[in-house]
């Protein structure tokens, strides 16, 4: 039974390196990714099920039990996230097929991209499965080291620049990292985080800050929390479309779930705690004021992911179950709806051959459809009610009202502001896109680089795979009950963080 | 909580700082050497963190178990060594590849960037009071 756990980070894995075997065979390349991906959905479902229903599914590796061997743990906020997570890699492979076989036919395929592909999921999963810090660590290298392939392949000079920025900023928080884990094993003589969450508590206070306030440095690089954002913006939009989708879609997410699992499991709640909600209403704004500002259509999307971290972070400054069942339904809410968002503007970008909004203008007329896909998660993101933004948005808010402190108060109310700049600057992007005069899409300034196409021609996968994701974020809100309610015993585990300990350390989880 | 020794500590601090200043650097070169250097003080600190070095290989029935090292932060140093000499040669590459296309090493300002940045300040001169047409005239310029 509990193998079940490893199979979303082993079968990626070995599945990569049989796709880098079959380099000259698209086809079995292609079917392969989406075969695998197919089977994690199916696992992550059967994980949540036993997670929600009995009891966290546990795996020692290699045997040996938790606080000395690496423990991979299943409970219900990990298996949540994976199976979400997973839901959105496939559609975006499933887009990047079509893209490919669009662009340049059946016969071809990229030998690098389908093997890292699987790599980068193996990866993230690792990261929501792992037990133990320091496998947190290899799990975020394994994600970046596939991120950095992905995001420089086909490199021209504009991806190159791109591209080192976002490899040197990760690189300097993983070096981060291990200091940290360095000193957190110094201090304690563990690096287990069901064991840790024991001896951090005989810590004194002083060395027990500190470690906290290092780890929101370092997981704050990895998720763009301001004033750690600048790299976001600058590299994200360089990338090809699916490819920015599946960043802006998971890599900032696991950043911030890494940051509530140690926050919330190890570490009390000390004083310097409200710190994380100026923090959080920092976030919000200045990534909302600076998608105001762009004039880029992926830039002006990697802002507002940037101030939608805010959101987040403000669920965890709030630190109660309300606050983080908020957290737990945005997280689900956003990787769906940011991921649609830049795959749509993949979409618009093949029609205008350009990603300067002043320079486009009257899509709805040639595509009514790619409107829609647009109109959808754009008012959801910006949390107007019918749809999963606004629960998500109203649970964090209900929660900060319900703390009553004045920063909680001004947090919320940078949230409302937010989400209206939010529904600002999409229904700008949507007079400027859809609204106004038709114009003749423009030649493609860089055939090689495969970010603007103007061509026009998109074939049904893309358009199939962006309407999956689409309605992803529908059924988000449709199932919004079941999912806040599995939401809500997420956070209760997270809070007491009982069953976590028990299954980890004591055996009680399933299959351990 | 283990000590560590002092020799050490100022080794330590000596490879942060000097990594660090070399990250803040314009030429790519002196970054990557200063992400090298980083990352020599991270591995180095890992090693430390085990305590101070008891010498003994840790093989139950071999020597006391208070002579023996901790093997621990030894595989996790092992670990991050082969992951930052990894990164280290993908660094190399690109940076190669960024001298090929761009002709120097220096690491670049997002143009994106600096035009904002421009339209900021041609703002706050007056020169339009419409933000929009201003962007129009930008891109199309």
């Amino acid at each position: 039974m509990s193998v079940l756990v490893a199979i979303p980070v082993l079968l990626p894995l070995g599945a990569a390196g049989l796709s880098m075997a079959f380099g000259r065979f698209a086809d079995v390349q292609r079917w392969l990714g989406l075969l695998v991906l197919g089977v994690i959905v199916v696992d992550a479902t059967v994980l949540l099920y036993i997670a929600d229903a009995h009891a966290p599914l546990v795996l020692y590796l290699g045997g040996w039990a938790a606080p000395v061997g690496i423990a991979l743990v299943a409970d219900r906020l990990a298996a949540l996230l994976l199976l979400i997570s997973v839901v959105v890699m496939f559609a975006v492979l499933l887009y990047s097929i079509g893209q490919r076989i669009t662009d340049y036919g059946r016969g071809t395929s990229s030998t690098t991209f389908h093997p890292i592909y699987l790599v980068l999921c193996a990866g993230v999963s690792l990261a929501y499965l792992t037990g133990d810090l320091f496998n947190l660590f290899v799990a975020f290298e394994i994600m970046l080291s596939a991120s950095y392939v992905l995001i420089t392949r086909r490199t021209t000079a504009n991806r190159v620049r791109a591209g080192m920025t976002y490899t040197i900023v990760s690189l300097s928080s993983s070096v981060l990292f291990l200091t940290l884990i360095g000193l957190v094993y110094s201090a304690t003589g563990t690096v287990n985080l069901a064991d840790l969450a024991g001896e951090t508590e005989k810590l004194p206070q002083a060395p027990a800050t500190a470690l906290a306030l290092l780890m929101v440095i370092v997981f704050g690089v990895k998720s763009a929390m301001v004033p750690l954002h600048f790299w976001l913006p600058d590299s994200y939009p360089n990338a090809p479309a699916p490819i920015t989708a599946i960043f802006a879609a998971l890599l900032t997410k696991v950043g911030i779930y890494a940051m509530i699992r140690t926050q919330i499991l190890v570490f009390d709640r000390g004083p310097s705690w409200r710190l994380m909600l100026v923090l959080a209403l920092a976030t919000m704004l200045v990534g909302a004021l600076g998608a105001l500002a762009q004039n880029d259509l992926n830039r002006l999307l990697s802002f507002l992911l940037v101030s939608h971290i805010g959101f987040m972070l403000f669920g965890l400054g709030v630190y109660d179950v309300a606050g983080l069942t908020g957290v737990i339904l945005y997280i689900v809410h956003h990787i769906t709806v940011q991921a649609a968002l830049f795959l749509v503007s993949g979409l618009v970008t093949r029609y205008t051959g350009t990603v300067a909004l002043s320079r486009m203008g009257g899509l709805v007329r040639i595509s009514p459809l790619v409107a829609v896909l647009f109109a959808l998660p754009a008012l959801s993101l910006a949390g107007v009610p019918p749809f999963s933004g606004f629960v998500a948005k109203l649970a964090l808010l209900q929660s900060g009202i319900g703390v009553g402190t004045g920063w909680a108060y001004a947090a919320a109310a940078g949230a409302v502001l937010t989400s209206l700049l939010t529904l600002y600057a999409v229904a700008r992007v949507w007079t400027r896109v859809f609204w106004g005069r038709t114009r003749p899409p423009e030649g493609d300034p860089d055939p090689t680089d495969e970010l603007v196409v103007g061509t026009g021609d998109t074939s049904r996968a893309m358009v199939h795979a962006t309407g999956v994701l689409v309605c992803a974020t529908v059924l988000v809100a449709v199932l919004a009950g079941p999912l806040a309610a599995v939401s809500e015993r997420a956070a209760e585990d997270l809070i007491s963080g009982e069953a976590y300990r028990t299954a980890v350390l004591e055996g009680g989880g399933v299959g351990g | 909580m283990s000590s560590v020794n002092l020799t050490m500590a100022i080794v330590l601090g000596g490879l942060y700082a000097t990594g660090f200043y070399l990250l803040l650097q314009r030429s790519l070169m002196r970054v990557l050497l200063g992400i090298v250097i980083l990352g020599h003080g991270a591995n180095l600190l890992l090693q430390q963190a085990g305590g101070a070095p008891a010498g003994r290989p840790p093989m139950l029935g071999e020597a006391p178990v208070r002579l023996m090292s901790d093997p621990l932060p030894q595989a996790m140093a092992l670990t991050a060594i082969v992951i930052t000499f990894a990164l280290t040669t993908f660094l190399l590459a690109l940076a190669y590849r960024a001298w090929q296309l761009l002709g120097h090493d220096e690491v670049q300002d997002d143009v994106e960037d600096r035009r904002i940045r421009r339209l900021e300040s041609e703002l706050a001169e007056g020169e339009s009071a419409e933000n929009e047409q201003e962007l129009d005239s930008e891109a199309t310029r």
